[in-house]
């Protein structure tokens, strides 16, 4: 295993500034085909300039990240709810898993497991925090899978809890909604479509190998899913929201597609 | 059955949608090379192997990303198109077969010798072939491995095919190498015989249509 503390584009100290980025989502639906026809222009004199340092243009910015939402509807169709990521054997699980996080190891900030508590809100019938106990009296189930990052390493680990799926029916969840969205102890919103809430390998992780969740690897309760990369899965939540309403996350406001699935 | 002969006039050596398909080609794939090195460098296959920020298309990895996978439906739908219409038309068969061995060794006998005969524009010489046939391959290598890279859920049957998720990411970085390889060769003679960039914008000389055969019963 590599370095703890190896560079990566999760501790990158130079990204674009958030509020450039932030909730433009929206206006990018609604201008798609402007932008993709005028990025279109651009497109081939910017290549002449990718060696330069120049900042992207504002308008091209804007078609690629209408390229990037028209990827999220392919990839919902190319989503098949009934297929099973492989499953590997307990042979192959790295131990103790990779940590990677936007923050270093060294700052990962300790949760009370006594008072933490699992709150819900939106399309959720049943909205009274759960508190872990409560989670753990859940039935559990347990898959080995592999986690596929963004930056293209992957290992395969041993992770078990509640299903998702499970979990949102038993609180009386609205799963015609579109997503579910999640907040976290350590300030990283992520929100993932219904579709793959549902799947059967979608899980709120409570251990790893067999044992509970060590801090860095978001104690006391994780999402972990098969289906999408690796930042997709939220570390240690708080609240769980089921909505129509899209929220990005911390890294697709910062530029990466939404929908990532693998 | 009897076979008749059409003769069919003259057309370009490079017919519009041709020239207009290679160009797209090229923007595609320029794209989505500089792209592409800007997303491995985060997690390199070849140690110590990184691509300098200057080479690099999107000024950090979620741009590289959102280039390469905006640049993949250009590459995809263009080469579509390419393919369709290289096999509709006879123009593969017409341009790149067949490759004689002997021939490819004359060539490499006489360019070896620094004899690069290249007088004829419309003939294309067996290395030629090879190296045209060996890039197509490779973009449609690159197309499969990229979707398996991109699905390796969805489309886990590709990625087993390739021996797991890195085999797969090694075999798209090793197409990427070919074609990268080819582009070098490709452009470097298509500067030192400039007749044949030009061919590639205005259509070249007129040729001879290919003399169709039809067989009709009699």
């Amino acid at each position: 295993m590599k370095s703890l503390f190896r560079k990566s584009l999760f501790h990158a100290g130079r990204v674009p500034d958030p509020a450039l980025l932030d909730g433009h989502r929206s206006l990018i639906r609604r201008i798609e085909r402007r932008g993709l026809i005028r990025g279109g222009l651009s497109l081939g004199a910017l290549t002449m300039l990718a060696g330069c340092d120049v900042k992207t243009p504002d308008s091209v910015e804007a078609a690629l990240r209408a390229v990037s939402a028209f990827n999220d509807v392919v990839q919902a169709l190319l989503f098949d709810p009934g297929k099973l990521a492989p499953t590997y054997p307990a042979s192959m699980v790295l131990k103790p898993p990779k940590f990677n996080a936007y923050y270093d190891i060294m700052d990962v900030r300790p949760v009370d497991g006594q008072s933490w508590r699992l709150e819900l809100s939106g399309r959720i019938a049943e909205k009274t925090p759960w508190s872990l106990q409560q989670i753990a009296a859940l039935p559990e189930k347990e898959e080995i899978i592999r986690h596929i990052c963004v930056e293209g390493w992957d290992y395969i680990g041993q992770w078990s809890g509640p299903p998702l799926g499970d979990f949102l029916k038993r609180v009386g969840a609205d799963t015609r909604a579109k997503y579910v969205n999640f907040f976290t102890a350590d300030d990283y919103p992520s929100s993932i479509d219904m579709a793959t809430a549902l799947h059967p390998q979608t899980l709120l992780a409570t251990r790893y190998a067999g044992e509970t969740l060590a801090a860095p690897f978001g104690y006391p309760l994780r999402l972990r899913t098969a289906t999408k990369l690796g930042f997709k899965n939220p570390k240690s939540i708080t609240a769980i929201e089921v909505t129509n309403t899209y929220m990005p996350g911390y890294w697709e406001k910062r530029g990466f597609n939404w929908f990532s699935g693998i | 059955m009897k076979t008749v002969e059409t003769a069919a006039g003259t057309r370009r050596l490079h017919p519009l949608p041709l020239r207009i398909m290679h160009w797209l080609n090229a923007v595609a794939m320029i794209v989505m090379i500089t792209s592409g090195w800007g997303i491995y460098n985060d997690s390199v296959i070849i140690g110590g192997l990184h691509f300098a920020h200057a080479l690099r298309l999107g000024s950090w990895a979620a741009e590289s990303l959102l280039w390469h996978l905006a640049g993949m439906w250009l590459l995809m739908i263009n080469g579509f198109f390419y393919l369709l219409y290289g096999l509709v038309t006879g123009r593969f068969r017409e341009r790149l077969f067949p490759i004689g061995i002997a021939d490819l060794v004359q060539t490499v006998r006489d360019t070896l010798h620094l004899r690069i005969a290249h007088d004829d524009l419309t003939r294309y010489n067996a290395v030629q072939k090879l190296l045209y046939v060996v890039v197509v391959i490779a973009g449609i290598s690159q197309v499969v491995t990229g979707m398996a890279i991109w699905k390796p859920v969805q489309f886990s049957g590709l990625v087993s095919l390739f021996g797991g998720f890195q085999g797969a990411r090694l075999v798209h970085f090793l197409g990427m190498a070919v074609i990268v390889g080819f582009l070098v060769v490709h452009v470097a003679l298509s500067l030192l015989v400039p007749r044949t960039l030009w061919a590639m914008l205005a259509g070249g000389p007129r040729i001879p249509r290919p003399v169709r055969r039809r067989r009709i019963a009699t």
